[in-house]
């Protein structure tokens, strides 16, 4: 008997102690970000998010990871679709690479396309040559959100294609269904889920995304600075109520992207 | 079609990933063999090095820890609700939708000079906003869901049948847990190590906001290459992100032989 009380008051600590750690480290700071950016009360919210390059920051971040989006929702498709379909040379390195993105440190990832394409580099000169430039423009804030959310949709993709029951496939091209009318008509279809919950988690991750972008957007305020950059300066320039508010209107936006994923994710697992 | 498809594939990969690859590489040896070193061994980028190694080790170990045993808990705890496990397998993910900028404003907020709790640990002789303290918790709000995405899985796929069985038969639940439960999520939580190292030595934005990257005290390798870059010493960021784009590709075949074996089981 008193083995078993004790086990059982040391497997309450222990249950405590994980879930207590659990709310201290995720669910405490969150909630203080909210807090904090409605502690002065609403007026200083809206000044925070009404400044016009606060919310500047904010929908040029919504636009560029919609263009990163797009492209990395065309590009995953046809890489995802190429790697599980097709035996070729070198198919099992390239899918190995395919998570290259995730083992790099992303400010590593921003030098690189700094280097490959800024001032000095045959790309850039090449660029700047035909009248429009890259590095600390639009097109590099773009490139840097690509290149870190380039595994998403191919990963999402896969499983289904792999899992994908080839003879719907061979019946539509027996029915006398051409090529382009059996992609649109029964494969797409299929993999549809996994390319909006790939795109979707790209988006998110876009929207966040730092480390690469700081390195090449030349941050210009209202014109390359992204809203993580601004949160960034808003810190260091000793406004943390400023970051506050701009940073709950950028996690709320990726909350319900991310609760979005899981509803969708939940309904194909009851499928 | 094929023969389109096929180029068109390694076009991309070629400018995506395996151009900017190679130009790290290239770039780092810009001033030869002697530059590279020279960049290296500068104190503040072995300090930084250091640091960085520090961080990873202590974060991934809390990590492993605290990940293995909650994603246990929310797979197979009864002494939780299901509603109550449905909430808190949602806020598991919570920080991949967090910006690291953001992430480390959160700790800031909480635990920085002007606030209450920083203060109180100030008081005690405690810093924990720009000092190690902070930095390591803002790696572990990071990589919170590594490990417990990884090994979450895994526990639902094998059921509790066999930990029952062995529990029934009066096996105490160290033993079942080392005999039964630990063979099967091996591989998983090894594939949790891995992205979790890989996470740690590569976070960027939560650590800066948090370190105040001060040079020789709480500079990171990553915050060190985006100094030095923000100062045009390109060559010296090269030869850092060199090492760790290296670690970097060390870990990603780690990783394939982990999913590998991860998949056998």
């Amino acid at each position: 008997m008193n083995v078993m009380l004790r086990s059982r008051w040391w497997s309450f600590g222990f249950r405590s102690a994980i879930v207590l750690y659990f709310i201290v480290l995720i669910v405490l700071p969150i909630l203080g970000v909210y807090a904090q950016s409605f502690s002065l009360g609403w007026p200083p919210f809206r000044a925070a998010v009404t400044d016009p390059l606060a919310w500047k920051s904010v929908l040029l971040t919504i636009r560029l990871a919609l263009i990163a989006t797009v492209i990395n929702v065309l590009v995953g498709t046809m890489v995802g679709w190429v790697l599980i379909r097709y035996r070729f040379f070198g198919r099992r390195i390239l899918n190995s690479l395919v998570d290259l993105p995730f083992a790099l440190p992303t400010a590593v990832g921003g030098l690189m396309i700094l280097l490959l394409l800024g001032p000095g580099s045959a790309v850039g000169e090449a660029a700047e040559r035909l009248g429009f430039q890259i590095v600390f423009h639009e097109p590099a804030i773009v490139i840097a959100m690509l290149f870190v959310t380039f595994p998403f949709v191919i990963r999402a993709v896969q499983p289904l294609l792999e899992e994908m029951d080839k003879s719907e496939e061979e019946a539509a091209y027996t029915l006398g269904a051409s090529k382009a009318k059996t992609f649109v008509q029964v494969i797409f279809p299929t993999i549809l889920p996994g390319i909006v919950s790939g795109a979707m988690l790209a988006f998110a991750r876009a929207l966040a995304e730092f480390g690469a972008v700081v390195l090449v957007a030349g941050n210009i305020p209202g014109k390359t600075l992204i809203a993580s950059v601004y949160i960034f300066g808003e810190v260091e320039s000793d406004n943390p109520q400023g970051a506050a508010a701009v940073s709950i209107v950028l996690l709320t936006l990726s909350f319900l992207i991310l609760w979005s994923v899981n509803v969708i994710q939940s309904r194909r697992g009851r499928a | 079609m094929k023969k389109l498809w096929i180029p068109l594939t390694y076009v991309v990969f070629l400018v995506l990933l395996i151009a900017p690859l190679i130009k790290i590489f290239t770039g780092a040896w810009a001033n030869g063999w002697g530059g590279f070193i020279e960049a290296v061994a500068r104190p503040q980028s072995l300090h930084a090095l250091w640091m960085t190694f520090l961080i990873t080790i202590i974060v991934t170990v809390i990590n492993t820890l605290f990940g293995v045993m909650l994603a246990l808990y929310l797979v197979r705890a009864d002494w939780l609700g299901r509603r109550m496990k449905q909430l808190l397998n949602s806020v598991v993910d919570l920080p991949f939708a967090v910006s690291p900028v953001i992430g480390g404003l959160m700790i800031v907020l909480l635990l920085g000079p002007n606030t209450v709790l920083g203060a109180f640990f100030e008081d005690a002789g405690f810093k924990v906003v720009y000092a190690m303290p902070g930095m390591i918790i803002a790696t572990l709000f990071v990589t919170f869901p590594l490990m417990v995405r990884e090994v979450m899985p895994v526990l639902q796929e094998i059921g509790a049948q066999q930990e029952e069985a062995a529990s029934t038969l009066g096996a105490y639940s160290w033993y079942t847990f080392w005999h039964v439960t630990w063979p099967s999520i091996r591989w998983g939580v090894i594939y949790g190590i891995v992205l979790t190292v890989a996470r740690c030595m590569g976070e960027f934005g939560a650590v800066l906001v948090v370190s105040g990257n001060i040079i020789n005290k709480t500079q990171t390798a990553t915050t060190l290459v985006y100094q030095d870059v923000e100062n045009f010493n390109v060559i010296a960021a090269n030869s850092l992100a060199l090492i760790l784009a290296a670690v970097s590709v060390g870990l990603l075949l780690l990783m394939e032989w982990a999913k590998k074996r991860k998949e056998v089981h």
